[in-house]
Parts: structure tokens; C-alpha cells; sequence
């Protein structure tokens, strides 16, 4: 009898997650705001400005979603979490978005109750080298002294690519990363390997950051995306469409700037993405202009890019894999038809 | 008649005073210490000018980042992020409010020294944080409401320490009296606890207020992260002021415990007006080193995601236009530390002296 009682407890508190947040559209609208995890300090992705504002690519991700289900790209509520608590924010109802620069990979997609509604940053570990070297590709570092983390998948990572290229290295280990970066800075090494979007950041930390650079190679996949609880196809079509749809206008060449323009446009994509014509967002769930509302509040992801890690910004990081799919890189949205 | 004249005192032998008697007193008795003294006069000469350029005479105070052209400390950081270091993401237009605390507490302290009429200060310790409370907070009273999410910096700092502080004091003085109490029950639940809180370290009791407290309460139920943290430390720190309290206890005579039950006041007559304020008297320097110890231990509520002063220098420097400022961002985080601590046992060491009734 008491283990009956038990089971059924057990059975009710397992139960109780996925029916209280079946509808998190529903919630959303309830609340009257998004409530979006971030990190507590990305440079690029997301972090708060002298004002207080939070700012970056993964934050204007936040937005884009807020836009499409407000139409308003300011009802977003930022929780900063750490990269432990950042899964438990999510399956605990704490916060209805994560977009905080999450690696996707099978074990998180598969064994949390969480599901990643697409990949906003192609990320991959890369190589940040003095210019001193005189090198201009990663396989013309064979012999080098590296300045590695001790015990992580980047020195792992740095072994296997050297291994494959028949390539030697020499290693000087560190605790923390902060200490890795001191030992390049100081000279005792030729080059120091991490995500690439942390070594664009890393450089504008040198002295000068003229004198070192980063190569081109990336030697390992980690694709960020952002996050949403599983069970709520509903929600997770939200999440990943207003993905799709950033996309979609660069594509088309809808901006933040044009969209009130383009809305006159001829092109039928155009006219589907704006909700000219079609109901892709009222099958969402959400009003026919939720396009519209991303583009013109967020921007489409070009903008994004740009902005916050690419050439309108201090950090300056290359496209390189995330570029659109017609232009060499690996953004690829589903068509809005 | 003799009369008695004043003699003029003589002054002292000129090889018994000054600065060259002092100098050879202290600094060059013998050759050892004459070596010593010369070591480290030079230890500090190849320390301090270096440190004096880079924090003063090299550093930048004004102007923008582009400007910088001395070697030194680049203050600007500071300046432009100042408001961040002291109240996190508090609205700017609402921070007159954690100001009037700050006021508002200077005053409650020199009231405390002032009024001597016991019902008033009691009336004025317990307003206190109540007023405290409700001008950070507002919602009250017609003040905009600032959730805790938007509470940070050196603000948060010195809440949750305050807060930490405060409640844990007389939580912590109950627990001692348990552990000491000749109830089975009540002991051994005392001991339980004491020993069990003291056994694990703070960032695990952090940890899980943080990630395994929130799977518990699933949906709508929004429980604090500040409020769990909070109470967590609150625990954390109770059983760490029961231990300091019960030294005070042990050393108090046997006598005095008889001698208050000879007198016939109850348990509790005998603890508050007799036992105790001798038992806290002797534990004020330990409870003021825990106090600032957990002042310090605050810092690890960084790793829950809340924003202390400390952790204030690494999101400030996730700012893509503010790269590679660390370095001045921790001097200043480390001034105001010892600012904090220093200031802390310099008043502990007011209060030694005010409660000393040793003649």
C-alpha cells in the first residue's frame, strides 16, 4: 500500500512539469513577457552595456522571439545564468527560452527534456597566433608551443589535429584560462586554441592587438543554438521559425531599415515572410505579421551578426561558416512557403 | 627664608631621544637586524614607486578610451562603469533609494551609541530593516517596485552580508543554547544541524538553493533566487555563529549558572540577564572575524548568477566596447573590500572596548 502511495507520488511529481508548461505560448502571453536566459557575461553574445542593457547576438535572439509573439522586442525579461544552471532554469519553468552560446550535442538534445530549435552561431575551435610566426594556416604549426588548458575537450581536440596531420606540438599546461592567456601574453607560447568566438575577444584583450591573429581553421564542431523545453511542439515551432525567419529575410534582403518598404514588394518570398499574403503565422499561433514585427525590431540575422560580433562591432569576427548558405556558409533556413 | 623655586626640567640626554636614537633602537640594534632593515627597504623600494606609477601618477582618470596614452591604470574603466559596480542594474533614476539606506544606516548606527532608553532602541532595531527593505524593494507607499533581479554590485554585497549578518545572530545564539540544552530532543536536533551545515561548504549549500530547490516547486511558483540564497547563507552562517557563542558559553564559571538559579530567575531570566551578556562579550572578536569572513564569502554568490561587486567586474567586462580591463576592475573591487573589512574590525574594536568592564 505504501509503495503504491509512493509510485503515484513519484508518477504525479513527474507528471506535473510537462502538463503545467504544455502551453508556454499560452504562459508567455499571459505573463506579458518573455522570460529568456542568458549568460552572465559573453562578449558579443550576451552581456549588459555601461547602461544596463543587455546587449549581443544570443540577446537579440531573445528579442527577435519576443517581437514575433508581442510584436514587441522589448517585453523580454534576461535572467543571467551559469553555464551549470542554465539547463535547470529550463526544465524548471524559470525562464521559457535559453539562448546562452549552447553547444548542441546529442546528450543534451536527448537525455535532458530539452530540445534546440536551431544553430544561430556556427562555432568551432580555432587557433590564436602571434604574427612574430609568420603563419597563415593551422597546418604550418607543426612544432609549436601551445599554451593549453589543462584537462578540457580543447586540448583533446588540439591532440586529435595534430595526430591526424602527422604534426608535432609542444604544450605548456595551465589551471584556469585565465593563466593561458597571461602565458601567451608573456610569450611563453606561439599560440593558445579555444572557440573561435572567445579568441576574437581574447585578441582585443592583447596589448596590441595588431600583433597576433586568428586563423582560419576551425578543428572542431560547436554549434550554438538556443534551447526550449521538449513536449511543446508548439512553442518549439515558435522558437525555431523565428530562427528561420532571421535568416529568411537576409536572404531576401529584408532588413530592420527596408521592411516598411518590402512590404509593397513583388517578390511572393518576400510577401510570404511579411505576411502579405499566406498565414504561416496564424498556424504558428501568432499574428500574421510576426515576421514583420522580428525584422523590423530585431533585424534579420546579418544584422545581428554584424552588430554584436561582426564588422560593425569591436570584436570584428569573420562570417566564415555563418555565412548564408548561397554565399559559402552553412545559414540555411527552411523556406517560408 | 628658602622659597621654593620650579627647577626647569633638563631635557632628556640627546643620546636617549629623537629620530636617530629611535632609528637605532628599532631598525639597527645589532648587524643582523641591520641587514634585515636594509633587505626590506629595498624590497620595498622596487615594490612601491612602480606600484605608485601605475595606480597614480601614470594612470588615466578623464577622457575615453580611445585617448589612453599613459602606461598606467586606465580609471576610466571605473569611472564609466562606477554606477554598475555599486547598484548592479538598479534604474538609475531610483538611486537616490539604496543612497537613503546607506544614510539611513550610518544614522541607525550612531542612534544605537546615542539613546540610551532600551524600549526606543529595540523600536529602532527592529524598524530598521523593515524601512531598509521596503525603500530598496518599493512597491509600497507609492514607490516603483525594483524586482531583485535589477539589485547588484557593491549594493548587493552589503545587503547579503548585512542580511546574513542580522538574522543569522539570533539563530545562532539559539542553536548554542540548544547544543547546550539538557533536552535529548532539542540537543540532538542542534547538534544535527550544526554539525551537518559546518560539514558542507557554502557553494555547495549555493548550489543547491539554486539548481536542485527550483525542480521541487515546478510551475508558477516563483521562489526568490535572491530569497533562496539568502536563506541559505542565513543557515550557513547560524551554524558557524552557534559554535563562536558556545566558546563564550564554556568559558563562563559555573558559578554564575548557579548563581542565577540561586537567585531564582527562570531559564531564560538567568541566560539573557546573566550568562549571556558576559558569554557574548568574550565571543565579540570571533563573531566579528565570522562577520567578515562571511562578508568575503559573499562573493560566491557569483557563482549562482546573482551580481555582486565582484562579480560585476567580469559581466562589465564582457562589454565587446570594454575589453581588457580586468586588472583595474579587481584593484578597485580589492580597495573596496578592505575598505569594508577594515572598517568592520575597526568597530568591532569600539564595541570591545565600550563593553570592557575590566578595571
Amino acid at each position: 500500500m505504501k509503495v503504491t502511495k509512493l509510485a503515484l507520488l513519484m508518477g504525479m511529481t513527474a507528471l506535473v512539469p510537462t502538463l503545467s508548461h504544455a502551453d508556454t505560448l499560452d504562459d508567455v502571453m499571459k505573463k506579458g513577457v518573455l522570460n529568456c536566459g542568458v549568460s552572465t557575461g559573453i562578449p558579443g553574445f550576451s552581456a549588459a552595456d555601461s547602461k544596463g542593457v543587455w546587449k549581443g547576438l544570443d540577446v537579440d535572439y531573445c528579442r527577435a522571439v519576443a517581437s514575433a509573439v508581442f510584436g514587441d522586442a522589448s517585453k523580454v525579461k534576461y535572467f543571467p545564468l551559469t553555464a551549470k544552471e542554465r539547463f535547470t532554469a529550463l526544465q524548471s519553468g524559470e525562464i521559457d527560452l535559453l539562448s546562452r552560446a549552447t553547444t548542441w550535442t546529442a546528450t543534451r538534445d536527448t537525455s535532458l527534456g530539452l530540445t534546440f530549435a536551431g544553430v544561430n552561431y556556427y562555432d568551432g575551435q580555432g587557433f590564436l597566433v602571434s604574427t612574430k610566426l609568420g603563419v597563415s594556416s593551422a597546418k604550418e604549426l607543426d612544432g609549436a608551443t601551445f599554451c593549453i588548458q589543462a584537462g578540457t575537450t580543447t586540448e583533446l581536440n588540439l591532440t586529435d589535429y595534430f595526430k591526424s596531420n602527422g604534426m608535432e606540438y609542444k604544450a605548456v599546461t595551465y589551471d584556469t584560462s585565465g593563466q593561458t592567456i597571461d602565458g601567451f601574453k608573456n610569450g611563453r607560447c606561439d599560440a593558445v586554441t579555444s572557440d573561435a568566438s572567445q579568441l576574437y575577444g581574447l585578441k582585443l584583450k592583447m596589448d596590441d592587438p595588431a600583433s597576433v591573429v586568428v586563423l582560419p581553421e576551425v578543428i572542431s564542431k560547436e554549434p550554438l543554438g538556443p534551447v526550449v523545453r521538449q513536449g511543446d511542439e508548439k512553442w518549439f515551432k515558435i522558437a525555431r521559425w523565428a530562427l528561420y525567419a532571421t535568416l529568411e529575410a537576409e536572404e531576401l534582403g529584408v532588413s530592420s531599415s527596408n521592411v516598411d518598404a518590402m512590404l509593397k514588394s513583388e517578390n511572393p518570398g518576400v510577401k510570404r515572410l511579411l505576411g502579405v499574403t499566406g498565414q504561416h503565422g496564424k498556424d504558428l499561433g501568432l499574428k500574421n505579421d510576426w515576421a514583420y514585427q522580428i525584422v523590423k525590431q530585431a533585424g534579420n540575422y546579418g544584422e545581428m551578426f554584424d552588430k554584436n560580433v561582426g564588422k560593425d562591432s569591436p570584436v570584428k569576427i569573420d562570417r566564415g561558416l555563418n555565412k548564408l548558405w548561397n554565399q559559402g556558409g552553412l545559414m540555411y533556413s527552411m523556406p517560408v512557403r | 627664608m628658602a622659597i621654593y623655586t620650579m627647577k626647569e626640567a633638563k631635557p632628556a640626554p640627546t643620546g636617549n631621544r629623537g629620530v636617530i636614537f629611535w632609528l637605532r633602537e628599532n631598525l639597527f640594534p645589532d648587524v643582523k637586524n641591520s641587514l634585515l632593515t636594509l633587505a626590506c627597504l629595498y624590497i620595498l623600494y622596487t615594490i612601491i614607486p612602480p606600484l605608485l606609477n601605475w595606480m597614480i601618477f601614470d594612470a588615466t582618470w578623464t577622457g575615453t578610451k580611445e585617448e589612453i596614452v599613459n602606461s598606467g591604470a586606465r580609471w576610466i574603466f571605473i569611472v564609466e562603469k562606477f554606477d554598475q559596480f555599486i547598484y548592479g542594474f538598479y534604474p538609475e533614476n531610483l538611486h537616490w533609494r539604496p543612497n537613503l539606506v546607506a544614510i539611513l544606516s550610518v544614522a541607525f548606527f550612531i542612534s544605537l551609541n546615542v539613546i540610551s532608553n532600551n524600549k526606543v532602541k529595540i523600536t529602532i532595531i527592529l524598524l530598521f530593516p523593515i524601512v531598509c527593505y521596503t525603500l530598496i524593494s518599493g512597491g509600497w507607499f507609492g514607490l516603483e517596485a525594483v524586482p531583485t533581479e535589477k539589485w547588484g554590485g557593491l549594493m548587493l554585497t552589503v545587503l547579503v552580508a548585512a542580511v546574513g549578518i542580522i538574522a543569522s545572530f539570533p539563530i545562532g545564539i539559539v542553536l548554542a543554547l540548544g547544543r547546550q540544552s539538557d533536552m535529548p530532543i532539542v540537543k540532538t536536533l542542534c547538534i544535527g544541524f550544526i554539525e551537518f551545515v559546518r560539514g558542507v561548504p557554502l557553494i555547495t549549500i549555493l548550489f543547491m538553493a539554486s539548481v536542485l530547490l527550483p525542480l521541487f516547486f515546478h510551475d508558477g511558483i516563483e521562489f526568490d533566487k535572491l530569497l533562496r540564497a539568502l536563506i541559505g547563507i542565513t543557515l550557513f552562517q547560524a551554524a558557524y555563529i552557534a559554535e563562536v557563542v558556545r566558546g563564550g558559553l564554556q568559558a563562563i564559571p559555573r558559578g554564575q549558572y548557579e548563581a542565577s538559579e540561586a537567585l531564582g530567575l527562570s531559564y531564560w531570566q538567568g541566560m539573557i540577564l546573566v550568562i549571556l551578556p558576559q558569554a557574548l562579550k568574550i565571543s565579540i572578536p570571533n563573531l566579528v572575524g565570522s562577520f567578515i569572513s562571511l562578508f568575503k564569502d559573499t562573493t560566491l554568490v557569483l557563482i549562482i548568477g546573482l551580481f555582486d561587486v565582484l562579480a560585476m567586474v567580469t559581466l562589465t567586462n564582457s562589454d565587446t566596447n570594454w575589453l581588457g580591463f580586468e586588472v583595474e576592475g579587481y584593484v578597485f573591487v580589492t580597495l573596496i573590500y578592505w575598505v569594508c573589512c577594515f572598517s568592520m574590525s575597526q568597530y568591532s574594536k569600539s564595541i570591545e572596548r565600550k563593553f570592557n568592564t575590566e578595571h
